[in-house]
């Protein structure tokens, strides 16, 4: 696997949110004595994960490479009253124990946040080690909610309100370093509220995780031409935000989703689903949905460039929203 | 047998109420026209006598933090503790016969925790209780309790990989606090259990991971249920210990002659007009046969300990 490398101004900063996730946690559970840390083979020594059980020992698990009984016991936890946070690589996690998640989770309301890493493509590694069907999992269970951060900052706030949120949810977490999107983590984060990050009059690009970084870098290009793009950040996948895409059908012109996941049942699913059976036919403006595609198993190539194959790059929603505009 | 005077008085009344809890599961088949009844009956002893005698449990507080857990991994023998928790007093058997399987109703083929009044989980996947009860292993030993979690499988869900994944943890961790029951009634939906997996020494692959593995050799013959129940060590809240299993070798159908017989075309069904009066003669005649000899064993310890 090689090193995650991004095409990016050199003023950008990055940062990592599976390095973030985890010292956010680490730091919670100082005050907090429910927290449990719940990992699959994820606390090599030296981590934050080993640091976490070697401070509080009973409050820690690795169990081993077995995500379904990491999955079950930390419901079994949660419905203990403990706060749980479950680790596993995210193909693993969201793929092997899905029914795990499904029942023991959703079914049971059990307080568990889930974490997978490496998700979408950020591997390196081929469809075993992608999770690109996640988001279709679980938006498809009652009770779920997911969160796709856009960067690492994000993911801080995003485990500080997981913490009595009361209820599953699964967060999508990329590998490695990624740009942080959000030079200035001062603002307002609430799950299921959505975040206008750039106000715009002509497109909207709606992104969660990565895809929310190609959404701006997409709209500094629309904006050398003159064209005003509306950048969303889509963090919560469920419950979806309705209210900010009604604004941006009744406010622009048509709509570009980006995400690092299959198109069939991830983010562009859920918005074009929202778009198509608005009251107002007039509001049914066009939707585009960038991502993977279902008709192949995925090339082989670091991120940037498996993105930049199937178009869900920035110059692909660069691209795109003019193709929406007619331009 | 280890049982004093006071001991087997406690158990015939638990044989009376085992009795009384299988007439109402017939009941539930009768009105409702199906159920599941090769593992409810075989798993009815057990449950009876946890439910009736050893679980640190109260219905009327049933959110202590510090209650013992009873996980029902085989969530398709829901029905018979649907019946108990009725005979306990949760609810009525009225309702419960009203409403099971009936639209809108509370109680379904599978148990869910939010509906059915009792149930720590809803279950019905197998290989689920297991995992979950792990969870709650350690976190009883987080809170340094004494509380004890219950986990019921039956021997054809061991076929679920998860199952082993858990034992294998289990067994590492040390969760002295958990009790894996095995409701080894031999066979399973289609077939004989041992024809589809064989499944011999279950008892020693189980102690190979590090369980304490304990078997009772009639799994639904209540002197037996009692000893193994009474003699499962108290929780050690200060130190690390094997987790125990216990394999109870029952019988699918127990209690009724002819689902006994023929056990593989009773793992669930229904009891029409031409059957029921057969089917509660035959508890009845099993019930006077155990009392019988529960009475002489009293007889017995009342006179050794006169």
């Amino acid at each position: 696997m090689g090193k995650i490398t991004w095409e990016m101004s050199a003023q950008e900063a990055v940062g990592s949110s599976r390095a973030a996730f985890i010292k956010k946690i680490y730091e919670l559970a100082q005050t907090n004595d429910k927290i449990c840390l719940v990992n699959c083979d994820c606390s090599p020594e030296g981590s934050v994960q080993y640091q976490f059980g070697q401070q509080f020992k009973d409050r820690f698990i690795d169990t081993g490479i077995m995500e379904q009984t990491a999955c079950g016991l930390a419901s079994g936890l949660a419905l203990s009253g403990k706060t749980v946070f479950c680790q596993a690589f995210g193909p693993f996690l969201s793929t092997r124990a899905v029914e795990f998640i499904y029942l023991d989770g959703a079914y049971n309301d059990a307080a568990v946040t889930y974490i997978g890493t490496h998700c979408g493509v950020t591997a390196a590694a081929g469809p075993t080690h992608a999770a690109v069907l996640d988001i279709a999992y679980m938006r498809s269970m009652p009770n779920m909610t997911i969160i796709a951060p856009a960067d690492a900052g994000q993911i801080e706030k995003v485990m500080e309100a997981a913490v009595d949120y009361g209820h599953p949810i699964y967060v999508r977490c990329a590998r490695g370093e990624e740009p942080l999107v959000y030079k200035d983590n001062s603002y307002r984060y609430e799950i299921g509220k959505a975040i206008v990050a750039q106000e715009g009059t002509d497109v909207t690009l709606i992104g969660c995780g990565n895809g929310v970084y190609q959404c701006v870098r997409a709209a500094e290009l629309l904006e050398k031409e003159g064209i005003s793009a509306r950048v969303i950040d889509m963090h919560t996948i469920a419950p979806l935000d309705k209210e900010v895409i009604y604004a941006a059908m009744r406010e622009t012109k048509g709509i570009v989703t980006c995400e690092d996941h299959m198109v069939t049942g991830g983010l562009g699913s859920a918005v074009a689903e929202v778009v198509a059976v608005a009251d107002d036919e007039k509001l049914r403006i066009p939707v585009k949905r960038l991502g993977l595609p279902t008709s192949e198993f995925f090339i082989q190539g670091e991120p940037e460039e498996v993105y930049a194959y199937y178009g869900y790059d920035y110059n692909g929603v660069y691209r795109t929203a003019k193709e929406i505009l007619g331009k | 047998m280890n049982l004093t005077e006071q001991e087997l008085r406690k158990i015939r009344e638990l044989e009376i109420q085992a009795a009384q809890n299988r007439r109402s599961l017939i009941e539930l088949t009768y009105v409702s026209g199906y159920s599941h009844l090769g593992g409810p009956l075989s798993a009815c002893d057990f449950l009876t006598a946890l439910y009736f005698h050893f679980i640190h449990w109260d219905k009327d507080h049933m959110d202590d933090p510090e209650r013992d857990r009873f996980i029902l991994s085989k969530g398709h023998n829901a029905d018979i503790l649907y019946c108990i928790f009725a005979n306990l007093g949760l609810y009525t058997m009225e309702e419960l016969l009203k409403e099971y399987k009936n639209y809108l109703g509370r109680w379904g083929e599978h148990p869910n925790r939010f509906h059915n009044p009792g149930f720590e989980i809803c279950s019905g996947s197998l290989g689920h209780g297991l995992p979950i009860s792990c969870g709650m292993a350690m976190a009883g030993r987080i809170d340094k309790s004494k509380r004890r979690i219950y986990c019921l499988v039956g021997d054809g869900e061991l076929q679920e990989g998860s199952n082993w994944e858990s034992i294998m943890l289990a067994g590492h961790q040390q969760y002295g606090n958990l009790v894996l029951v095995v409701d080894k009634n031999k066979c399973q939906g289609c077939r004989l259990t041992s024809e589809t997996i064989n499944d011999a020494n279950l008892g020693e692959r189980i102690a190979s991971f590090g369980w304490d593995v304990r078997e009772v050799a009639h799994g639904n013959n209540m002197k037996e249920l009692y000893e193994a129940l009474r003699d499962v060590p108290e929780v050690n809240d200060t130190a690390r210990s094997k987790p125990i299993c216990i394999i109870l070798h029952t019988v699918k159908g127990c209690g009724v002659q002819y689902m006994e017989d023929g056990m593989a075309k009773w793992h669930a069904g229904g009891i029409g007009d031409d059957k029921i009066a057969e089917t509660y003669q035959s508890i009845d005649d099993k019930l006077a046969a155990t009392l019988a000899e529960t009475d002489r064993m009293i007889r017995e310890a009342a006179g050794e300990e006169a």
